[in-house]
């Protein structure tokens, strides 16, 4: 009887803790949705900002933050799964790799504003990249390279040894077996790291401020040494920065609504693909 | 059938790091035999099969004197390719591991990463594998399929197949049926017997009853000793030590 009664008051709270979650998550769309789709239209989706950001679209805002995003996946992935693969498959365990795992995993705790005046010292500074889509994108990928690191090493921890030696034992070189079986293996765990950094990189304001972000540019741009618009900067400038409040916060609401659209896009490919291998993986 | 010996095992001492798991062992493994290696956990049965195709060079920490040689040839020699050792020597494991890929992509991985490429050769070396396994009839029309979604049995016959594929002159059992029914089982057995006419078998098993029906030499491993390494038939009716027989007859182990 206790025990029935206790399982039952267990569940409860789950469920609640459950609801709350998605009452908090729930809210957040709705509000950004409400606010956000009233200014929503073909023009707001492929036209520049007019008359100090108060009309017009944010067009360049979009195409800016999907390139910081690809620059720093294009940037962070191979290295960050190059890492992983070099601690878990090839270097012998012992005290320095644990050293290198742990700077790792602190690497992830450092505050995103951080990354960023590290961005404008090294990339736009000292290699002379200045601020560009070059340098946010770098920026952004130092940013996620933990995340990344981390979750592929998950990911080929997780892969059965027994299924290592089985290539092994055919005759397989170390080489062939993780390029082969290892790292498909590991692909829908390493695409989960990746759908986690979309979000983070796309969303961060600090890391691309002084190494990327510009409040205006009249179209998109043309080189990856171009000052980008990005959507989170310009939601910052919109709600800090003009003189008229009212339209002003409309816009940023819209940006919201687009950046969250993209992220879930594109999470949704990495989802996609992270599908498609996992159906072989679980019959 | 001339009895030839492939593998020889010859003053073998192997430490995991101060722990000294296999002491001065000798013994041999005639071609188109299979050799049985019994013995309680822990013995270093299995210790011992990882080396004959040097599976346990991926375990840090390890040392190894004497010599294993196949054909004549000290496999822990400087100048040998592990990774030939490794396709001339296959093995098949504990527990079913298939690669989580499709049947046929399990077969044909093992020639690929050899080199052949012909697609029809592939197909032709599938199509023998599996018949060879016993599996063909079982799985021809979905081979494209995963292989995970076979039964465990099925998985294990999958993984012989995957290694006769690359034709190995020599196989390795890790206690194959550990984790198979009796039916499964007794298929396996039964593959076992028709194999070695074409190869030099060696199984580990904890199964004393396995080891009297499909070998035909027997090793009895105690605490890393071989305690006896004699006919099977000898083993299992005038065992020459008092240990062999104790533990035969199921008084300890």
């Amino acid at each position: 009887m206790r025990r029935n009664y206790g399982q039952s008051v267990g569940f409860f709270v789950l469920g609640l803790c459950i609801s709350a979650s998605l009452f908090f998550l729930g809210i957040i769309i709705y509000f950004i949705f409400m606010k956000g789709a009233g200014v929503l239209s073909w023009d707001f989706l492929t036209q520049g900002p007019r008359r100090a950001m108060t009309e017009g679209g944010v067009a360049p805002a979009i195409v800016g933050t999907f390139y910081l995003t690809m620059g720093a996946l294009l940037f962070a992935l191979p290295l960050g799964v190059a890492c992983a693969i070099y601690l878990c498959e090839y270097s012998p365990r012992g005290l320095i790799v644990n050293i290198i795992r742990m700077s790792i995993n602190n690497l992830a705790g450092v505050p995103s504003v951080v990354f960023g005046l590290f961005g404008l010292t090294v990339f736009v500074k000292y290699f002379g990249f200045g601020i560009s889509l070059l340098s946010g994108s770098l920026t952004l990928g130092i940013m996620i390279l933990p995340g990344i690191i981390a979750s592929s090493q998950e990911a080929l921890l997780a892969i059965p040894q027994s299924i290592r030696e089985a290539s092994l034992s055919l005759g397989a070189t170390q080489w062939q077996t993780i390029r082969k079986i290892v790292l498909p293996t590991a692909l829908p765990g390493i695409l989960t790291g990746v759908i986690l950094s979309i979000g983070r990189a796309a969303g961060e304001t600090a890391p691309i401020l002084f190494t990327a972000a510009t409040f205006y540019t009249r179209g998109f741009p043309d080189s990856i040494f171009s000052e980008v618009m990005a959507l989170p900067y310009h939601i910052y400038a919109l709600m800090t920065e003009g003189t008229y409040p009212e339209k002003q916060t409309m816009i940023a609401y819209g940006c919201a609504l687009i950046l969250l659209f993209l992220v879930l896009s594109l999470s949704g490919f990495a989802i996609y693909i992270r599908q498609k291998q996992r159906s072989y993986k679980y019959g | 059938m001339a009895k030839e010996k492939r593998i020889e095992v010859e003053n073998l001492n192997f430490y995991y790091g101060s722990s000294h798991v296999l002491k001065n062992i000798n013994m041999f493994c005639y071609k188109n035999r299979v050799t049985a290696i019994i013995g309680p956990s822990g013995c270093g049965k299995t210790t011992l099969i990882r080396l004959f195709n040097r599976m346990n060079d991926l375990i840090p920490g390890t040392r190894l004197e004497g010599n294993i040689t196949l054909d004549g040839k000290n496999i822990y020699d400087k100048d040998v390719d592990v990774v030939e050792i490794r396709r001339l020597v296959g093995m098949v494991f504990q527990k079913p591991n298939p690669f989580p890929k499709s049947i046929y992509e399990n077969l044909s991985y093992g020639l690929k990463i050899n080199g052949i490429k012909e697609k029809h050769f592939i197909e032709e070396r599938i199509v023998k594998s599996l018949k060879e396994a016993a599996l063909w009839e079982e799985v021809k029309d979905r081979l494209k399929d995963s292989a995970l979604r076979l039964s465990g049995g099925q998985q294990q016959r999958l993984c012989i197949a995957r290694c006769l594929a690359v034709e190995p002159e020599v196989i390795l059992f890790d206690e194959p049926c550990a984790s198979l029914d009796p039916i499964s089982t007794k298929k396996i057995e039964v593959l076992i017997e028709k194999l070695k006419e074409r190869y030099t078998i060696v199984i580990v098993t904890h199964n004393m009853q396995q080891a009297a029906r499909v070998s035909d030499y027997t090793a009895f491993l105690f605490m890393g000793e071989l305690v006896e390494f004699d006919h099977t038939e000898k083993i299992f009716t005038v065992p020459a030590h008092k240990r062999t027989e104790d533990y035969i007859t199921g008084k300890f182990g």
